[in-house]
């Protein structure tokens, strides 16, 4: 198989919105027919990506990447960027506001939900520029 | 369990997926953080949840639910259940609250089997 490339814009403005991208990079996977288990976290993966993107960032742009034994999940926007990367990481901490809460996030496990789904994530972070949040799946054979 | 019997210990009424109450659920999940469910991953689970939105059935999407019981007798908008509808999910409400609704099931058998304690 050759990698194969995906684009999904992802609109800061729309909460309601805000999954599809995750949607439909997940019913491209079935379609790909890779394993249940990998399509699974790859879809939490970037649907926690996703949502974070709309509510912290304004929204950006994913880019997947589907291989041979590898799927790369690219998310990047031009939001406010990440001061602390550690401290974001940390289970609990947030700095969400209401709207998110209202939307059942904002509870600080987004991206500790992507380390935990993801063989390797990397978060490459300016302040004032914008987030680009990388993750790595292996897909077994 | 079958939703089938689900229905019938929360006195829930469905909304949507009528047709697949013959489904049979392993385990649950309650929450009203979506994070803490998209931490939760089973096969052919079930959520229970007091949150009403579209990122309610995305969350269930994602990690691929059977089923979401909206507690305390909370309606979703049709836009909502149409959304589960596309995806397979089966809709119910219950009157029941939420520590109530997750008591009876996991008195009737239905376990979180969470990775650790529970
Ligand atoms: N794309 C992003 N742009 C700016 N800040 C972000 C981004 N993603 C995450 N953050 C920051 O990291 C924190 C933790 O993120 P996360 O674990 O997903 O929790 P939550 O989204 O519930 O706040 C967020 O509250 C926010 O401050
Ligand atoms: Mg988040």
């Amino acid at each position: 198989m050759e990698t194969i490339k995906l684009v999904y814009p992802v609109d800061g403005g729309d909460l309601i919105e805000a999954g599809e991208a995750s949607s439909k990079m997940k019913l491209t996977l079935k379609r790909l027919g890779l394993p249940p288990d990998v399509i699974r976290r790859a879809s939490i993966c970037m649907y926690e990506g996703e949502i974070n993107m709309v509510i912290h960032a304004d929204g950006g742009e994913a880019q997947v990447e589907v291989g041979m034994d590898e799927i790369t999940i690219r998310m990047t926007d031009t939001g406010p960027g990440i001061p602390d990367v550690d401290q974001a990481m940390k289970e609990g901490f947030s700095t969400a506001g209401p709207t998110a809460r209202e939307l059942g996030f904002g509870a600080g496990m987004g991206l500790p939900n992507m380390k935990r789904y993801a063989d390797e994530l990397a978060i490459e972070t300016e302040v004032g520029r914008g987030t680009v949040v990388t993750m790595k799946l292996k897909i077994p054979s | 369990m079958q939703l089938n019997q689900i229905r019938e210990i929360l006195s829930a009424r469905v909304l949507w997926g009528e047709d697949h109450l013959d489904r049979e659920v392993l385990s649950a999940c309650g929450s009203d953080f979506m994070s803490d469910v998209l931490a939760y991953v089973k096969n052919q689970a079930l959520l229970l949840t007091g949150l009403v939105n579209v990122q309610v059935v995305r969350t269930a999407d994602m990690t691929e639910m059977n089923c979401i019981v909206f507690v305390r007798g909370k309606v979703p908008s049709e836009s909502i259940i149409q959304l589960a509808a596309e995806r397979g999910i089966v809709v119910m409400t219950s009157p029941k609250r939420m520590y109530e609704a997750c008591g009876l099931l996991y008195s009737n058998g239905l376990r979180g089997d969470c990775d650790g304690n529970d």
